[in-house]
């Protein structure tokens, strides 16, 4: 089960990163999200992995840990602001010069 | 008066002068005075106690965690240097009263002086060695502010800036030594160290904690080689040079290593390095000074040298050296300040400082000059004035001290510094004062009003007085010499006089003066000799030095960021990997602890769909629409874990942050092309790959150890898990976490959230007031509209869907203390169930039915939130500690009720009006482009048949 766990991490990160390198804003966007999601998951997996065990106060005799996944709460919610501060961003460059790369022009023929 | 309003006055009082500044400047100036009179008076009641043979403390916790309390001590040094800074400063005063031109701004001026008036009486007043540490850096910042106040001139600006930097690196030195000592003596507590000599001294960290402490005082005491910043440091106003930079400020050097005193010196290092140090300054100075024009620039430099001349006494680790130093920064503020004020008058009504150009005012302003050369001659060491006494027992405690090996060596550098010391002295007041008047002075030179030569009149009376009877300040000198010996040595049995007697001292003085007659006599000579000389300028060489780095730094950041984004986030993907790898490798990570649980097949499909998902994504990123479907799916198996690996709260907050995460992508790519193109050489995506697959293989390898390791330290989550009901009156721990234990944190979080949306709010504001604006005006979609804008199903869905899902919302919201749900995952469903609204029935309809702007969604949600918290204060506890009881209304069953409701609802808030904000805006700039948006809910556009916009553009 850890493994599925890790390895999906580590899948999503790579895809994040892969993302985040392309040179224009849309596959950033995506990628940037991606690496939302292993970030979170990561937080939330470090307190354990456990099936059939929410932390709601019960006559059960164990629960999972609640502390991670109060701040993975606040995380998935923020990280919606932050990606829509971005998008807005985006979109503000790319109407304002009708031009989606990421790059500054003169770096670009390095980059392409 | 308690030590702290000492402290506390200037600073509160510095509020004073801004506000009477429009009252007048003589309403300013006594405000000014006012302040600082208090605080000396204050200072002064304590006296009685202090003879007494008390030490005066009050102590206060701050940051007890990092052993940084205000504590504050008051013991003879300390009260000689809060004497020396509140009296001189009382005269300064009065005497920038008259200085300062009606074109300066004296509110600026006093407000600045207070503050650094009020952060030197906090070093000298401070206990604790890291309160000393925030003042001394208040110092540095207040002198700042002083030199560069003529903000017009660029030698201010120049010179203010040099200053900071020299001052601000020894500081940063300072606090590294400040933080050995106070580990070795277990306290930062002044009175703690001073009484761990022994084990301060024979700690391996002793000599770095010297040299590191020594960094910190020489600079700020313009010590060789770092004393070129107080030459420059006099483009500021004459009341500043004469109060900061000779009398008070440039000894908070002097006054540290004489408070380290006890515990730092006596050791090989401490007199090697301070002796030396100051030996080299009190003669480069005191040469240095004989040859500058300018009388700012001369007083300076043989500030330079009297400094050296100070910290070569308290370096040669004696008592008798220390009581000299004592005696002589006494005597050095009275005459160093009377000679500053007196350069600031002829500077005034000469129009001019250049010596070369003076000469005769003795005619003219006689007053001025008989002060001037009082001081002037005290300084040259010349009997009857203070000056010759202090100085004669420097020379003789030289005749006690050996460095290099010969005997002679250090009483003959000394006797030499001397002579030039009374030669530059006798050429202040002769090429100043004396010769026949000239005709081409600047300005039209006459004595001052008495506001302004009374301070430096008072000054030189005192001069007199202690140059003829030193016996009155001999009880203060020997108290304040005991207080800094600290019991290591018994004060010597020594008495201040004139007349010792033919000895060694007196011949060295003689030879000194005579010398220093000789040199003025020659000085034509000499001073075209000295112009012949090359030899380096110090501030050449610093602007080198900076300029070297800040063209390192241009590079390095040149080279890291080329303004290429990619190459930022390779850059860094590879740090991050390179360091964990690094940790990996050399960390101690205690093994494995857990057996790896059994796989599940719901557990294995989940992963199976994702990395599918993941992989399919990522080869097929450059269709956009594609992408975000893809993306979609990744999100609910993220959302469907959570809920199988027991977080419920989790899995309802991803899935509803996932549908308006689609949906504002969507709004976004409503603008974007739909396609990226292919760019990349197949060589870059390799780099690329390879990056993106080490980060991701790093990521793995971390949560698996991770998730098989046990924690390092217990986990607080016990604590949380046994209060959640007691403590928070819930069951739902998480919420209970969110809206109670770390209650703090989430009420920044929708703060930063309802920032976030502002922000998105005010860009596209920018934009639509922008020229962006024509561009959408005119912008032709590219995909045919939709032949029914607001589909009839869809509007009669959502019209009908909307009450169920605020039901929804509200029962998310109500039950969320003690079931999954809360004010998160509650307003993401009533966010998305307006957002239906806005889809179904266009922009227009929904927003004509929007009754409450969305920013005060947002404030009300944060206001009611905080409210909350405050209302925790009326019952006694702090910020946010919630209460809850249990209530029966008869025919309902018993329910409870939270003050952490408030909170939750106020976070309810913040999330609609965020989320519905942010969406908003989006929203709008697609109203603006396709330009008929009908009021109707429910229409079909029925020109779609005839013509169809831009069908190539279709993908």
């Amino acid at each position: 089960m850890e493994l599925l766990v890790a390895s999906a991490i580590g899948i999503l990160t790579a895809a994040g990163l892969y993302l985040a390198m392309r040179l224009r804003t849309f596959p950033v966007i995506i990628g940037m999200s991606l690496l939302t999601y292993a970030v979170n998951i990561f937080l939330f997996a470090s307190g354990g992995l456990t099936v059939g065990a929410p932390p709601i106060l019960s006559d059960a005799a164990t629960y999972t840990d609640p502390l991670p996944q109060a701040l993975v709460l606040t995380a998935i919610v923020i990280s919606f602001g932050m990606t829509a501060v971005v998008v807005v961003i985006a979109l503000g460059a790319y109407l304002g010069a009708n031009d989606d790369h990421v790059n500054d022009l003169d770096e670009k023929e390095g980059q392409a | 008066m308690s030590l702290l309003l000492i402290v506390a006055l200037p600073f509160l009082g510095a509020l004073l002068p801004g506000i009477l500044n429009s009252a007048g400047r003589q309403a300013c100036a006594g405000g000014t005075l006012a302040v600082t009179l208090t605080a000396l008076i204050g200072l002064i009641s304590n006296i009685p106690d202090l003879m007494a043979g008390e030490v005066i403390t009050q102590r206060f916790e701050w940051l007890p965690a990092l052993g940084l309390n205000v504590t504050l001590m008051l013991d003879p040094l300390g009260a000689f240097f809060a004497a020396l800074i509140l009296g001189i400063g009382t005269l300064i005063i009065i005497y920038g009263r008259y200085y300062l031109s009606r074109n300066d701004n004296m509110g600026e001026f006093f407000t600045y002086l207070l503050l650094f008036q009020g952060a030197m009486v906090g070093i000298v007043l401070s206990d604790n060695i890291l309160l000393l540490l925030v003042f001394w850096e208040l110092t540095s910042l207040s002198s700042f502010l002083l030199i560069g106040y003529w903000k017009h001139l660029p030698e201010g600006r120049q010179g203010a800036r040099m200053a900071l930097t020299v001052t601000g690196m020894g500081g940063l030195a300072m606090i590294g030594g400040m933080m050995i000592l106070g580990q070795i003596a277990g306290s930062y507590d002044l009175s703690v160290i001073l009484q761990n000599r022994e084990a301060i001294q024979s700690s391996d960290l002793y000599v770095p904690a010297l040299i590191l402490i020594l960094l910190g005082c020489f600079t700020k005491s313009a010590q060789f080689p770092f004393h070129f910043w107080l030459p420059h440091a006099m483009a500021a106003p004459t009341p500043v040079s004469a109060y900061l930079h000779s009398a008070t400020m440039v000894k908070a050097g002097i006054f540290l290593m004489a408070r380290m005193w006890p515990v730092l010196s006596g050791t090989p290092e401490w007199s090697f390095n301070v002796t030396t140090a100051g030996l080299i300054t009190m003669v480069l100075g005191a040469v240095i000074a004989l040859f500058k024009h300018d009388l700012k620039a001369l007083l300076a430099f043989s500030t330079v040298s009297h400094l050296g001349l100070i910290t070569m006494l308290l370096g040669t680790g004696t008592a008798f050296g220390v009581l000299t130093a004592v005696f002589h920064i006494l005597n050095h503020a009275t005459f160093k300040a009377a000679l500053f004020m007196s350069a600031g008058i002829v500077d005034h009504e000469a129009h001019t400082r250049d010596i070369r150009r003076l000469g005769g005012l003795r005619h003219l302003m006689p007053i001025t000059a008989a002060i001037a050369t009082v001081a002037a001659l005290s300084m040259a060491g010349i009997p009857l004035f203070n000056g010759f006494i202090s100085k004669e027992m420097m020379l003789g405690e030289t005749l006690e001290t050996q460095l290099f090996g010969p005997h002679w060596l250090v009483p003959a550098i000394a006797t030499f510094g001397a002579l030039f010391s009374a030669a530059y002295s006798f050429r202040f007041i002769v090429h100043t004062f004396f010769g026949p008047k000239r005709d081409d002075y600047p300005g039209h030179p006459h004595d001052p009003n008495a506001g302004m030569w009374f301070s430096p009149a008072l000054l030189v009376t005192l001069v007199v007085i202690i140059g003829v009877a030193p016996f009155l300040v001999e009880p203060l000198v020997k108290s304040v010499a005991g207080a800094v010996l600290g019991g290591v040595y018994a004060v010597p049995d020594y008495h201040l006089a004139i007349w010792h007697g033919f000895k060694t001292p007196l011949f060295m003085s003689i030879i000194a003066v005579v010398g220093g007659l000789i040199l003025l006599a020659i000085h034509k000579g000499a001073q075209a000799a000295w112009d012949a000389t090359p030899r380096p300028e110090a501030k050449t060489i610093f602007e080198g030095i900076i300029a070297f780095f800040a063209g390192l730094a241009e590079k390095i950041t040149a080279t890291l960021h080329d303004g290429a984004f990619t190459r930022y986030a390779a850059i860094l993907s590879l740090t991050i990997t390179a360091l964990a790898g690094h940790a990996w490798m050399t960390g101690n990570s205690g093994g494995r602890v857990f057996e790896p649980q059994p796989m599940t097949e719901v557990a294995l499909l989940g992963w199976v769909a994702l990395v599918a998902a993941t992989l399919f994504l990522v080869f097929k990123h450059r269709d956009r629409l594609v992408a975000l479907i893809l993306m979609g799916i990744i999100g609910t198996v993220v959302s469907v874990g959570f809920a199988y690996f027991s977080a419920p709260d989790l899995a309802m907050t991803q899935i509803s942050v996932e549908v308006v995460t689609i949906i504002l992508l969507l709004l976004a790519l409503n603008f974007l092309p739909d396609v990226t193109p292919a760019e990349s050489s197949a060589g870059h995506k390799l780099g690329n790959a390879v990056v993106a697959v080490l980060g991701g293989l790093g990521a793995a390898a971390l949560t698996y150890h991770l998730l098989l390791g046990d924690f390092v330290q217990n986990s607080i989550s016990e604590y949380h898990l046994a209060n959640s009901y007691k403590g928070g009156g819930g069951t739902n721990v998480v919420n209970v976490i969110l809206v109670d234990f770390r209650g703090f944190d989430t009420f920044g979080e929708i703060i930063v959230l309802g920032i976030a949306a502002l922000v998105i709010y005010a860009l596209t504001e920018t934009l639509l007031n922008g020229p962006v604006r024509a561009r959408l005006l005119n912008r032709v979609p590219d995909k045919p509209l939709a032949g029914d804008r607001h589909p009839t199903m869809m509007v009669v869905l959502t019209r009908i869907m909307m009450p169920v899902v605020l039901l929804v919302g509200v029962y998310i919201f109500l039950r969320g203390h003690n079931e999954p749900g809360g004010g998160f995952i509650a307003g993401l469903v009533v966010a998305i169930a307006v957002v239906m609204q806005y889809m179904a029935s266009g922009f227009a309809w929904a927003s004509d039915r929007q009754r409450y702007p969305y920013h005060g969604i947002i404030g009300a949600g944060v206001l009611a939130a905080g409210l909350t918290g405050i209302g925790a204060w009326f019952t006694g506890h702090e910020f946010l500690t919630s209460s809850f009881g249990y209530f029966r209304i008869p025919p309902m069953e018993k329910f409870e009720l939270a003050s952490a409701m408030g909170f939750d609802l106020g976070v309810f808030l913040a999330v609609v009006g965020a989320v519905m904000l942010s969406l908003e805006s989006f929203s709008r700039l697609a109203r603006r482009a396709h330009v008929p948006d009908s009021d109707y809910p429910m229409d079909i556009d029925p020109s779609r048949e005839e013509e169809t916009p831009n069908q190539e553009g279709a993908a």
